[in-house]
């Protein structure tokens, strides 16, 4: 699984950042980045999900690796 | 007090009653204020976008899709024009007519950025992030525990308490004061004004007053540090530039104001809704202790289902909404709460669900104005939920029907009496 975040729709209620720190960074202005390449280990697979359907502005996406 | 209003026993003003939710709604109405989700659901399945003519006229949409359109489309539904039901300075007043205050030129530039339309909102509001971000926040953190922790030992002292006035109350005024850099003596005061600016628009003269304390109050605080600057955020701000010029008093004045007025009341609400939750509903209460490690989404819910504000945006020219007539300076009730509560986004909607999984609620917005405290906020409602569980995790509503709420564009409970149990 990987996450992909949309920067351009983010607007930085940081809910993902709250809620997966360890997939989520935030800069000053609040704008959220994916952390590292956005590869998801198994044991964060329900954060990374989490994320997605707590993103007031639908800016995150999982993506399955094939 | 104006003398043609009268008011309940819990100092509500009176309003005339409303007879058609659909036609002539009034948020201001007591009905609407105590328990407005039975209203909102029969809106959603009859006229998910009613009207009002009262208060300068207002629409009201009640489903999520239509607060989240309305929200993201700020070209037809502007900020600048208006974001308040009534107005925050009355356009009749000078706004500082307070016995004994000078006159002044008042908030001319309105208090952005959530006032304000691109381009002011845009710069003003990269001015006030970096101040409400998660690691600033985290500074702040501190602070609002070691606060939380003393107003639990009144309640533990006394063996009961009103978890409304004597603990959400007494938060963020002291957190918003200790950034701003205000005296902690002022916190009283400060609410006593914030709360005449948003609880009270059948009284004109108290909410003149409220308006004109503040900005007595600033101008005060901002002259004081143009002369002897201080390591607080008035003076960040008075050091600030936009355009390689410093940003001018206006601003600076507008975006102070914004935090006490946006700051308090709204988080004080949050907090206080998540009390009387906890209080009253003793299994949720129980399982949250039982399990802290749900305490982000159980906090995500609680600001779902019990949103405080309803941020107004206001029509510059005659414009159509889904075939619906709406007239220049009508304004667009963002009504987050009732959208918060559409049962097409969230199942079993009003519901508290503690790890509730799906939840793109609206609590602090969405679009270009998602509220620029959220992260502020959010940290003060879950260091106080903490703070209180750790040390008083049985405790109880003394009397259900002692409980009053204020409502209009920012609603929560006013007093809940506790006892410990």
């Amino acid at each position: 699984m990987r996450v992909e975040l949309n920067p351009d729709l983010c607007q930085g209620h940081n809910r993902c950042y709250a809620l997966a720190p360890e997939l989520f960074d935030v800069d000053d202005y609040g704008t959220a980045v994916v952390i590292g390449e956005g590869s998801v280990a198994a044991d964060l697979e329900g954060k990374a999900r989490l994320a997605v359907d707590n993103c007031p502005e639908y800016a995150i996406t999982i993506t399955q690796d094939t | 007090m104006s003398s043609d209003i009268s008011h309940d026993q819990h100092g509500a003003p009176i309003t005339a009653p409303v007879l058609d939710w659909t036609s002539d709604y009034d948020i201001f109405d007591p009905q609407y204020i105590n328990d407005p989700y039975g209203i909102w659901a029969e809106l959603r399945q009859t006229c998910p976008m009613a009207h009002t003519d009262r208060w300068g006229g207002s629409w009201l949409p009640t489903r999520y899709a239509d607060v989240y359109a309305i929200a993201h489309d700020i070209e037809k539904f502007p900020s600048g024009n208006g974001i308040s039901v009534v107005p925050l300075v009355d356009p009749a007043s000078d706004g500082d007519s307070v016995p004994g205050n000078t006159p002044s030129p008042v908030l001319t530039s309105g208090v952005p950025p959530i006032s304000a339309d691109p381009p002011l909102h845009t710069w003003t509001r990269r001015l006030i992030l970096p101040t409400m971000s998660p690691a600033r926040v985290a500074d702040y953190e501190v602070f609002t525990r070691d606060l939380c922790h003393r107003l639990v030992d009144d309640v533990l002292e006394s063996g009961t308490g009103d978890a409304a006035s004597e603990y959400a109350q007494q938060i963020p005024v002291r957190v918003i004061g200790h950034i701003l850099g205000v005296p902690e003596d002022m916190s009283a005061t400060f609410t006593e004004w914030v709360r005449d600016v948003l609880e009270f628009a059948h009284d004109v003269e108290r909410r003149r007053n409220g308006i004109s304390n503040i900005i007595h109050y600033l101008r005060g605080a901002i002259e004081a540090r143009q002369a002897e600057p201080q390591d607080d955020f008035i003076t960040e701000l008075l050091n600030s530039e936009h355009d390689g010029e410093p940003i001018g008093t206006p601003v600076v004045m507008g975006m102070c104001a914004l935090l006490l007025i946006a700051g308090i009341d709204t988080t004080w609400s949050s907090i206080g809704s998540t009390m009387w939750h906890l209080a009253a509903h003793p299994d949720d209460r129980r399982r949250l202790v039982a399990e802290p490690n749900l305490m982000p989404t159980a906090i995500e819910e609680f600001l779902r289902v019990y949103a405080p504000v309803t941020m107004a945006r206001r029509l510059t020219e005659d414009k159509q909404y889904e075939g619906r007539p709406m007239k220049a300076g009508e304004r667009i009730l963002m009504n987050f709460p009732a959208a918060n509560r559409d049962p097409e986004v969230f199942p079993d909607a009003d519901r508290v669900i503690l790890d509730r999984q799906q939840n793109r609620h609206l609590a602090f917005g969405t679009g270009i104005h998602r509220c620029a405290g959220s992260n502020l906020a959010r940290m003060e409602l879950r260091v106080a939920i903490e703070e209180w569980l750790a040390r008083i995790p049985e405790f109880e509503l003394i009397d259900p029907a002692a409980v009053t709420w204020a409502g209009g564009q920012v609603r929560g409970p006013r007093s809940i009496p506790v006892r410990i149990s």
